[in-house]
């Protein structure tokens, strides 16, 4: 019996295998995936297909085949730019669904309302991407400091130092106006209070709150407004900034130090 | 021509003084030209040898100077030429039969230079795949696993309706502008609201780069840079602080033990109560 058993695993694992093999061998497979790749046939871990992983690889863009070694530690640099990039990521995604169920008008209240209660997954998907926004807003910062801990921005890094201070600025903006977006008490009043703080500008701070707000307070026009900025506008030119962030990384030299 | 160092004329002028019977003094001065060169009576038994491939850039006739120099002490003192045909600069070659007596003078003194120049030290790498990208994989998956632990347990707030007619008391900014908020309590709002998040919070901080000059990056060499840095954190970190817990109707002083938090944001799930 015991046998038999075995007998019958050994099978299922030679069909699966013989499975597996015809498909690895398959043009389709072959075209799919670049030679170097960990899922083409035959892979093995040598100096040479650990080159052509990261070569082969649309991660090429990000990163170079070979990273300096105190750089990998994780107590180096914590992952923190990496998670700035990667929250980003997840509030794309969550966004992008939040934006099926939700109408910058005087139904945002109520489309909210239904998005906890009536749909699934709806009220986990606002929560992760509410939590996620606070922890980017926290991260970008962090990675921020940590840079500036390691003396990172020092030539030849100054300008992508600027670069990451705009982003910092974006990211912000990028949460200032979602958080009117629930269209609730707590999010009408923080923006309040955020456009009250930008018309106190020297000047022109009656046009700059004009701007903001759509109006003198902020109201239906302000929600469109907000949602445009921070569904379309802020997002597409953080990505542009991140782009050139990321750009500049390798070009000055990967990462910094070692200390 | 490179300038003799100094301890290898000390060495020819001794091996010079050795061998004309004078005063090391004496050997230098003539060096140098400043005396008159002693006179020798009996010329030694010099083989005079002709530098046919011989090529000594900057240095004048070579062959007839060798008479003056004459001991065969000064060979074992005066440094060997090997070191300089090993460098390719005076290629001096000259076949002496062992038993000959040959008398050598310094002509010059090359400095070793390397062929190549490296531009960079060499840095010790290790291969992206798996060393890098393999954590990078593992914190994002941390991450994510982290964001719907979170979004699970903690409920993202939601009041009533906005509704311009009713002021909450207080009226809070997110929380990462609490402390601009804080700080407006104390200031004129021209300087706490605008000027110094535009000035202080932009353009201070893009410049840094371009005001710190200091090249070290060690932190023991940067001390004031990084005292500045912590206690900008500590400052921003406390007003935050601050903002978010300790101020409660008409941003009056309250603690958050006592009188609860009067922060929206974390309305329904933070409890001291």
């Amino acid at each position: 019996m015991k046998n038999e058993k075995i007998k019958f695993k050994d099978r299922l694992k030679d069909i699966s295998s013989g499975l597996g093999d015809s498909l690895k061998e398959s043009t389709l497979w072959g075209s799919i995936f670049r030679p170097g790749s960990p899922f083409r046939k035959g892979y093995s871990d040598s100096p040479r297909n650990r080159s052509y992983v990261v070569m082969n690889n649309v991660l090429y863009h990000l990163h170079p085949v070979k990273v300096k070694r105190h750089g990998v530690r994780l107590s180096y640099t914590l992952c923190l730019g990496g998670l700035s990039f990667f929250t980003f990521i997840v509030l794309t995604i969550t966004g992008i669904w939040l934006m099926f169920y939700f109408r910058p008008t005087e139904m945002a209240y109520v489309d909210i309302q239904s998005l906890q209660t009536s749909i699934a997954f709806g009220s986990l998907v606002r929560n992760m991407h509410r939590w996620a926004a606070h922890i980017m807003v926290l991260v970008v910062f962090l990675h921020m400091s940590r840079v500036f801990y390691h003396g990172a921005y020092k030539a030849p890094r100054e300008f992508n130092w600027v670069i990451g201070v705009i982003l910092l600025l974006l990211t912000l903006l990028l949460s200032f106006t979602g958080y009117l977006l629930p269209w609730d008490q707590l999010a009408i009043w923080a923006v309040t209070v955020g456009g009250n703080m930008a018309g106190y500008t020297p000047v022109f701070g009656a046009q700059v709150k004009f701007a903001l707000f759509a109006g003198l307070e902020a109201t239906e026009a302000t929600l469109l407004r907000f949602y445009v900025l921070h569904v379309l506008f802020f997002p597409f030119i953080i990505v542009i900034f991140m782009a050139i962030h990321f750009w500049r990384v390798r070009k000055d030299g990967g990462i910094s130090g070692p200390l | 021509m490179v300038d003799i160092p100094e301890h290898l004329l000390l060495k020819t002028a001794e091996a010079r003084a050795k061998a004309l019977g004078i005063s090391v003094e004496q050997a230098l001065a003539e060096m140098r030209g400043e005396a008159e060169p002693t006179k020798i009576e009996k010329e030694p038994d010099v083989i005079e040898v002709t530098p046919i491939e011989v090529e000594v850039k900057e240095t004048p006739a070579p062959a007839a100077e060798v008479k003056e120099t004459p001991a065969p002490a000064a060979v074992k003192e005066a440094p060997a030429p090997a070191p300089e045909k090993a460098n390719g600069q005076v290629p001096t070659e000259v076949d002496f039969a062992p038993e000959t007596k040959v008398t050598q003078r310094l002509l010059t003194v090359v400095k070793a230079k390397p062929i190549q120049k490296p531009t960079s030290e060499p840095v010790d790498k290790v291969n992206t795949w798996p060393h890098l990208m393999l954590p990078e994989f593992i914190s994002l998956m941390a991450m994510t696993a982290f964001l719907i632990f979170i979004s699970a347990i903690l409920q993202a707030p939601l009041l009533e309706e906005a509704n311009p007619n009713i002021t909450p008391n207080p009226a809070k900014a997110p929380w990462y502008f609490l402390g601009l908020q804080e700080l407006l309590s104390y200031w004129d709002p021209q300087i706490a609201g605008v000027m110094i998040p535009l000035l202080i919070g932009v353009a201070a901080f893009m410049a840094i780069p371009y005001i710190d000059r200091n090249k070290e990056n060690k932190p023991s060499k940067r001390k004031y840079a990084i005292m500045l840095w912590t206690f900008f954190l500590a400052g921003a970190g406390t007003l935050s602080l601050i903002g978010i817990l300790f101020r409660g109707p008409g941003w009056n002083w309250t603690y958050p033990w006592i009188d609860g938090v009067w922060f929206d944001d974390l309305l329904d799930w933070v409890h001291f109560e």
